[in-house]
């Protein structure tokens, strides 16, 4: 196996054009699971570290841009955590704290799992991906982005540049269950964010993390059209009837956070 | 350096709260973990594992294999010279699958390649002939399933004779009147989930060919002679041709009682004449050894109006899964403790373990009390709600001590402070509820910040319990340890007692110097090679067996010395037995000597329990117990087996379970095994009880399991009372507390 390691983001797009086969990696905290556990043995990993261009966040027109280089760590500090509360909450219930430095937002997109932490947070603020070739760039609405359990839009020859954000300073949380009080996998994870409508997104409740709205006077019935919409499935972590049953309750209860 | 400065070097006698000798090297990861070991010109060693849970064996196909890149063995059980199978009591379990596969991983073939990417290569080429048999899952209807084992390798040994098939071993206690009423009965049905020892260093170990046709190998185990025991068998070596050194183990709680790779990497390594390392993977892990018994139990209690018990009914049916290991004695013990640390007069017990092509089950943790103490601290909560009389009293009133009996007649001869644990427990002051707001931290939920206190309910909940220390029924139990006492007035000490975390190297070390009365006293490498037996780090047995055996060792080399003279060097080794046990009556499951179990150690435990009963989470806010240890080697050590044990307890209340479909494993991970984190395990508040048992050497009592036991019961409680939910299942999962 290859471990190719560009120096730029224009080495690094030029790679990935020579070998789509290649595996972009960044914290490895999805890829490296998949290679210890023999589950995948790519010709070759590509590896995104020293691209500096991908790291870091910025303020941009009144949003934000996150780098797909952003890790967990970061987005839980000042001041990006104020910016982006909810995101901030989730990156804390994203594994340990040395996966937290290591795991990444464009890892997360990459990987496009249900149960995705970071996907939630970003439906609900609006987010936009921006991905790029040697062919040019394109921006893709996150919910168009994700298109099925673990599939997304990229084509061979493209990386992840990173998202731009809105909702900044809105009202906004994230939730989510497991049955142990840190360290799990999502059994059903919930972003919310109030700013002129109500907006919800759901993760591990269905084949995609999912993004629901309304309008403001729908407070009492959204908790309700937050369940409805979401088609979740009985699995080691947890049965489709909690599932929908949670999010009734996480939603109500996220309202009650964002609406005082 | 003023004086004030100078650690103080006390000598590290027993009752010193010694730190332990391994302590740095783990925490600065310098220890050596059986899964560290190298050799030069090793090669590492497969394992090729059944996918299916039942299906018949036909040809097994390795020519694919043999010829790949870097491959110097394939082999199958055609390539076993000895016997064909092995167990730890029962030999019935293939060291390489024929004719049939029984549980899903079982092993079928081994590859040795230099590097392990080329064995797991050659592995996928290996091509068996599967027929796949309907796998018999649901242990109610193992009795009328097809046997499993129609050779009923469990028959003959003394229990009671079941012709029903697929009985691993079934016993029935009659005690008194098994009939009389009492005025007030409650009853429940209860469910223990698959739980797994979840050790954190995988099963591994190396073996290393002699040259001269035997074999050393370097394993992480439990029991060092009994793995040569079954390990020479199967090689046709005689067991002075086996050595089994033990390696860093990472964890055992029983789970490395039954062999792993022992056998398949000395077969390699004979194979080949190259050492053979073998390392299991996390997935493998957990199909690689055996698990604690899930367990249905239903279970009648019968009391009087004033509160005590007339009659206990309990039936509890045990999933032994595909093979014995040591499942016959971890029904007796089920059967043994079913009515708790309690006085009854009648008694009527009936424990079964079957076979099925569930994943294998054996010893963990616990070992059958774990099982009942959840169904009968439940038992008690309802009959004390029933007589509308506290659960802490209802316990005292029942309690169980010194010269009261079992249901199998046996006396309580040595210390059984059941009162007093349970008096002292009750004493802890409970913490206050903390006020909101909160960190989420502090919630339940924790990081998943699912709180701000809406929906959470406080609970306290308490329990009791107790298990033996030691083997049990006859079992002719000893541990040998050597001492070599040497001219410059230091000290050797040989003991096979295997160190798997609980802290016995500090044990020998410190009975070696209170004994010696010197500081120097070296641990030499734990072995067969140079000392007899130490019998197994299991049944809370070890610090007991230990002490005897090396006190008795040294007592005898310093009467050596002051034969011969000081300036000698001396060298003896000494057998220590605990008190004979006998069997118990296969019909009546009583007593047929003074005593069936040693001794008993027992514990009570208080726990406060948050729970958002909208969402189903829990968090553990507070836990208090008083342990009956006997007198304490090293008070810190047992505090230390307090907590991990309780721990442990916690983790099958909330969410420890393996689970199956079909007899597959689905969450053989880390990701979908839950234990508990720092943030799911509260500090615990420990007291000593420490009373002298006057059959041990110092006073002492074995301190693993009693926290274990009593932490599932007590934790339940408390959810219940927080809930007011019957929640008669663990672990309990989110969707018992909403009730869906």
């Amino acid at each position: 196996m290859d471990v190719l390691t560009p120096r730029s983001l224009e080495q690094a797009l030029r790679l990935k054009a020579e070998r789509p086969d290649a595996v972009p990696i960044q914290g490895g905290t999805d890829v490296m699971v998949e290679l210890n556990f023999d589950r995948a043995r790519p010709a070759a990993l590509l590896n995104l570290n020293e691209v500096a261009e991908l790291r870091g966040w910025s303020r941009q027109n009144g949003r934000v841009w996150l780098g797909s280089g952003l890790t967990y760590a970061e987005a839980m500090e000042r001041p990006l955590a104020e910016a982006l509360p909810a995101l901030a909450e989730a990156a804390r219930t994203v594994g340990g704290p040395q996966i937290r430095n290591r795991g990444t937002i464009g890892g997360n997109l990459g990987t496009a799992s249900p149960a995705g932490d970071a996907l939630p947070p970003l439906l609900v603020c609006g987010a936009e991906v921006k991905i790029a070739s040697v062919r040019g760039e394109r921006i893709v609405p996150l919910p168009d982005f994700v298109v099925g359990p673990k599939r997304n839009v990229l084509a061979e020859d493209e990386l992840i540049l990173g998202v731009s954000v809105g909702g900044t300073e809105s009202r906004q949380t994230f939730m989510k269950v497991g049955p142990r009080n840190a360290m799990v996998i999502a059994v059903v994870s919930l972003a919310v964010r109030v700013d002129g409508d109500l907006r919800a997104a759901f993760g591990s409740a269905g084949p995609v993390p999912t993004l629901v709205r309304a309008g403001l006077g729908d407070v009492d019935s959204f908790p309700q059209r937050v369940a409805e919409a979401a088609s979740p499935i009985d699995d080691v972590r947890g049965t489709a009837s909690y599932r929908r049953h949670a999010l009734r309750i996480l939603t109500r209860r996220a309202l009650d956070r964002c609406l005082v | 350096m003023s004086e004030a400065t100078v650690p103080k070097l006390e000598l590290g006698r027993v009752g010193e709260s010694l730190p332990r000798v391994d302590g740095i090297p783990k925490v600065t990861g310098e220890f050596a973990y059986s899964s560290d070991l190298q050799a030069a010109g090793m090669l590492w060693g497969h394992t090729v594992r059944s996918p299916h849970a039942h299906a018949r064996v036909g040809t097994i196909d390795i020519s694919a294999a043999v010829g790949m890149p870097g491959v110097h063995a394939v082999l199958t059980h055609e390539d076993i010279p000895g016997e064909k199978r092995y167990g730890l009591e029962f030999q019935d379990q293939p060291v390489l699958a024929y004719e049939r596969v029984r549980y899903f991983g079982e092993p079928v073939a081994l590859v040795a390649a230099e590097h392990p990417e080329q064995a797991r290569r050659a592995a996928e080429r290996i091509r068996v002939e599967y027929e796949p048999l309907e796998p018999l899952v649901d242990p109610e209807r193992a009795t009328e399933a097809e046997p499993l084992h129609p050779d009923r390798p469990t028959m003959g040994h003394g229990y009671r004779d079941d012709p029903r098939p697929n009985i691993v071993r079934s016993l029935v206690i009659r005690q008194g009147d098994p009939a009389a009423e009492g005025d007030v009965a409650v009853s429940g049905v209860y469910e223990i989930g698959i739980q797994d020892q979840a050790f954190l260093g995988p099963e591994s170990g190396l073996a290393v060919p002699d040259g001269e046709g035997g074999v050393d190998v370097y394993v992480a185990t439990q029991w060092l002679h009994v793995d040569r025991d079954q390990v020479a068998p199967c090689l046709n070596l005689k067991p002075e041709q086996v050595r089994i050194h033990l390696a860093g183990v990472g964890g055992a709680f029983g789970g490395r009682e039954d062999l792993s790779m022992q056998i398949h990497g000395a077969l390699l390594a004979l194979h080949t004449n190259r050492p053979v390392k073998i390392v299991y993977n996390r997935e493998e892990s957990f199909v690689g050894h055996i698990h604690r018994h899930p367990a249905k139990i239903w279970a009648e209690h019968r009391a009087s109006r004033d509160g005590r018990l007339v009659n206990v009914r309990v039936r509890i049916l045990l999933d032994g899964g595909a093979y014995a290991s040591s499942s016959t004695a971890v029904t007796s013990n089920a059967a043994s403790f079913a009515v708790g640390p309690y006085a009854v007069d009648n008694a009527l017990i009936e424990s079964t373990c079957v076979y099925t092509n569930n994943p294998p089950c054996g010893a963990m943790r616990g070992f059958g009390a774990v099982q009942v103490c959840f169904a009968h601290e439940a038992q008690m909560d309802k009959l004390a709600e029933a007589l509308d009389i506290d659960p802490i009293e209802l316990r005292l009133l029942n309690a169980l001590g010194p010269g009261g009996s079992l249901p199998t007649g046996q006396t309580i001869t040595g210390t059984l402070p059941v009162a007093d644990v349970i008096r002292r427990a009750a004493a802890l002051d409970v913490p206050e509820a903390e006020e909101l707001p909160r960190d989420p931290m502090r919630l339940p939920g924790g990081s998943g910040n699912t709180t701000r206190g809406e929906g959470v309910r406080r609970g306290v909940g308490f329990a009791v319990g107790f298990k033996n220390i030691g083997y049990s029924e006859g079992f002719d139990d000893y541990t040998a340890a050597r001492v070599q006492l040497h001219a410059d007035g230091s000290a050797t000490v040989h003991c096979a007692a295997a160190e798997v975390g609980q802290g016995v190297a500090n044990v020998i070390l410190q009975v070696a110097r209170t004994e010696l009365g010197v500081r120097d006293v070296a641990l030499a490498p734990h072995t067969t090679a140079t000392v007899d037996s130490a019998g197994s780090a299991s049944a809370s047995r070890m610090t007991w067996m230990v002490s005897g055996a090396v006190r008795d060792a040294c007592r005898a080399a310093l009467e050596e010395w002051d034969k011969k003279g000081r300036s000698l060097e001396v060298d003896v080794e000494r057998i220590y037995r605990h008190p004979r046990t006998t069997p118990l009556d296969p019909e009546t499951g009583q007593v047929t000597g003074e005593r069936a179990h040693v001794a008993y150690a027992c514990a009570a435990m208080r726990v406060v329990a948050e729970v958002d009963v909208e969402l189903g989470l829990t968090r553990v806010v507070w836990i208090g117990t008083a342990q009956d240890v006997g007198h304490a080697v090293n008070p810190q050590a047992v505090q230390g087996q307090i907590e991990g044990g309780t721990a442990q307890g916690l983790g099958l209340a909330l969410m420890e379970e393996i689970q199956t479909r079909d007899g597959l494993i689905t969450n053989a991970s880390f990701t979908d095994y839950l234990i508990p984190t720092t943030l799911d395990m509260p500090p615990v508040v420990s007291e000593l009880i420490e009373e002298a048992e006057p059959d041990a050497p110092y006073g002492v009592k074995g301190v693993g399991e009693p926290p274990t036991v009593v932490s599932t019961p007590a934790v339940v409680a408390a959810l219940r009372a927080a809930t007011g939910r019957e929640l008669s299942r663990v672990p309990v999962r989110p969707d018992d507390i909403v009730g869906l």
